[in-house]
């Protein structure tokens, strides 16, 4: 196995799936003589042809509507919204096409569709290039909404959600692209959506996360077991559907759940989180369910140091735990 | 100046106690060192001695009643400041002799996790000193206090709705017995038709000679003390992951009573003989029904008996009394047609005896050979033999 970053490990996992099934294709903004905003795609172009790789104007919502046409006729396209924040001209085309259509079909047609689009904070990219959109899309009945954190987790989800029969939103963590490495099989793999990665076993306090924060939320655990504070770490990986059986398994363990979203806090991921535990394992909690997440401001700053401070970071979830752990 | 009377701490493990009686009333001039209060705990009953010298003032805790630790029991008017005066000051209103209700104001609210597993474990939350936040009681405090029982308790003062010490004991106990000892239970039958004959013809003469009844009893501490000694397992506990064999065979008679059951030690029993144990078991029960057992009366005890057919029990599945590793009981003497050697039918008496064994320590072979054992021995008597 090799050591690959989070955007090499997306990178083989288009180009694999392009090459197996020629019904895959990519369009979007840049994805072919550029290779992609984050280079994604390089090289694509000229190995896989015009039919697989498709330059579209600057205009997303024709990119999904296009995309959810091809799926309806038997074609497997991987939209890709360059970036996230891009993605509300194409909302429409997302809530009340694609995640309608089988229900409003009865069944007789589907969207085998893969949204795919960067998102998320810490390289600076203030008010446009820097939003969490995840709620927006996992509120949605009939999509599946899918956020990995590590290379291994990216290729195997991404092939699973490009033959998935449905549409799925799969949410790349920008800051992971080339921040994170891992081991990566060559081979074709696929990890079931809809499943929930212990991503560090611990038994006083569970983290549950995803994205980034997995890892700002590992550096946490580490601090906090040096302090002999045990941490689980619950990666969710998909937020839609969400695995709700490792989520309580683990907080019925450890009594005790911080959530840990990049998100603004209100209403973000944590809240059903929250309402889940609330209601679910009500028994079983020993301390208040509390939630590290970004302050309810309108975009994610522009300036380093603000930005820093905006976002949650090690320090902000140690602290958190400290406060789980003596109550 | 008011000066607040806590509820001391007497000891490490002791986390509440019963005021049995006040010794001076509201009105009473006390001195510094005069005992004001009689307090009972669960393991000693000690003097309050004043903190300070003045009148006595309020009593905030009713003889009989039972708080935890460091809670405000009585108020003395003192004269004599005991710390630093501070500013002088109008002499405090009234309401602030009355105590905050707890320490933090929310030592009564546990959270559901605890709630719920201090009810699975039988733990009494009032006990638990919480080490949370504020004085919290956490999960891992109830964990803790499920695991770590006091001791059987000897005094009871039980008062309005509280379960006493003994109760709460027994509660405890079992508790633990049940959750951490990995049961294994099995029965024999055993016909006792010469036992029943024995007892019924050598009563009156054993009664003479002897000075105490003949009971089936010290005939069955016999068989089990010489069944133990040839099966020392049986005989053991398992502490700390290892097997502690136990010279002494010291055997607990649960004796049933209105406040709870409880189990003196007849110690070195296979050293006695059947009118020692007639003698020594009698004393003891009769102690145990008078309430007067000493703290060594129950202690030490390796193995324990328990005459649930007393009762008219026919089947038990008692539960063990720990640290030991069984307990036997001997069930009700009923009269059955039984095949009989030559496939004859007669009708013998019978009883059950049923056993409940640590599977830690020892095995079926094990606790099925001491049984076996204790039914042989039983099996043998005749009313020939000589006691």
């Amino acid at each position: 196995m090799a050591e690959k970053t989070v955007l090499e490990a997306i990178k083989d996992g288009l180009a694999e799936e392009l090459e197996r099934d020629d019904s895959v294709v990519i369009m979007g903004e840049d994805v072919g003589n550029m290779g992609g905003a984050f280079r994604a795609t390089e090289g694509f172009l000229a190995r896989f042809g015009e039919r697989q790789i498709i330059d579209t104007p600057l205009a997303e919502t024709s990119i999904v509507g296009i995309a959810i046409g091809m799926a309806v006729n038997g074609m497997r396209p991987i939209a890709e919204i360059q970036f996230a924040d891009f993605m509300f001209p194409a909302y429409d085309q997302i809530v009340n096409e694609a995640a309608k259509f089988r229900y409003r079909s009865n069944g007789e047609f589907s969207v085998p569709m893969v949204m795919r689009t960067p998102y998320g904070a810490g390289i600076h990219g203030g008010l446009y290039h820097s939003q969490s959109i995840e709620v927006q899309l996992a509120h949605i009945p009939g999509l599946k909404v899918v956020a990995p954190s590590t290379p291994y987790d990216a290729k195997g989800l991404l092939k699973s959600s490009i033959r998935d029969p449905d549409p799925v939103m799969f949410l790349e963590h920008k800051r992971t692209y080339r921040l994170i490495k891992g081991e990566v099989p060559d081979d074709d793999y696929t990890l079931p959506i809809g499943q929930a990665d212990v991503k560090r076993e611990g038994s006083d306090i569970t983290v549950l996360t995803y994205g980034l924060m997995v890892h700002f939320s590992l550096e946490a655990a580490e601090e906090l077991a040096r302090e002999g504070v045990s941490v689980e770490v619950i990666d969710l990986r998909s937020l839609l559907p969400l695995d709700k059986e490792t989520v309580l398994e683990s907080v019925k363990k450890t009594s005790k759940a911080l959530i840990v979203y990049e998100d603004n806090l209100t209403l973000g991921y944590g809240a059903e989180l929250s309402a889940i535990l609330a209601s679910e394992a009500f028994e079983y909690l020993d301390g208040p369910v509390m939630r590290v997440a970004s302050p309810d401001i309108p975009s994610m700053p522009f300036h380093p140091a603000m930005e820093f401070e905006a976002l949650p970071n090690p320090a902000k979830i140690a602290g958190a735990l400290r406060q789980l752990a003596a109550y | 100046m008011p000066v607040t009377v806590t509820m001391p701490e007497v000891a490490e493990t002791i986390v509440e106690g019963t005021i049995a009686k006040w010794l001076k009333q509201p009105g009473d001039p006390v001195e510094r060192y005069e005992s004001i209060a009689e307090i009972v705990t669960d393991k000693v009953t000690l003097e309050l001695p004043s903190p300070a010298t003045g009148i006595m003032g309020e009593l905030l805790v009713a003889e009989g009643d039972t708080v935890t630790i460091d809670t405000p029991i009585a108020i003395i008017h003192s004269d004599v400041p005991l710390e630093s005066p501070g500013p002088i000051a109008a002499p405090e209103p009234a309401s602030t002799e009355t105590p905050a209700p707890s320490p933090n104001g929310r030592a009564a609210r546990h959270s559901p996790l605890v709630k719920r597993l201090a009810e699975e474990h039988g733990v009494d939350l009032s006990l638990i000193r919480g080490t949370g936040a504020g004085g919290r009681i956490t999960k891992a405090d109830v964990l803790q206090a499920a695991e770590t029982r006091a001791s059987t308790p000897i005094a009871s003062s039980s008062s309005d709705g509280r379960v006493d010490p003994v109760r709460r004991a027994i509660a405890q106990r079992m508790t633990q017995s049940a959750h951490d000892i990995p049961h294994v239970w099995t029965m024999m039958e055993v016909d006792v038709t010469g036992l029943v004959a024995i007892v019924k013809t050598q009563k009156e003469t054993f009664r003479q000679r002897e000075g105490v009844n003949l009971t089936y009893l010290p005939f069955v501490l016999q068989a089990v003390a010489r069944a133990l000694r040839s099966s020392p397992e049986v005989n053991s506990s398992w502490q700390n992951d290892s097997i502690v064999l136990h010279q002494d065979i010291n055997l607990g008679i649960a004796v049933a009573r209105d406040k709870g059951l409880i189990v003196p030690v007849l110690r070195n029993a296979d050293s006695l003989s059947i009118p020692d144990l007639a003698r020594q078991a009698n004393t003891l029960i009769e102690k145990a029904r008078d309430d007067k057992l000493s703290p060594q009366d129950v202690q030490g005890g390796t193995f324990t008996v328990n005459n649930t057919g007393a009762l008219g029990s026919i089947l038990s599945m008692p539960l063990i009394n720990p640290p030991q590793a069984a307990i036997m009981t001997t069930e009700a003497i009923v009269k059955r047609p039984v095949v009989v050697a030559d496939d004859a039918i007669a009708v013998r008496s019978m009883m059950n005896l049923c056993l409940s064994f640590d599977h830690r320590p020892l095995d079926g072979h094990q606790a099925v050979g001491f049984l076996g054992q204790v039914k042989t021995v039983l099996e043998e008597i005749t009313p020939e033999t000589r006691i």
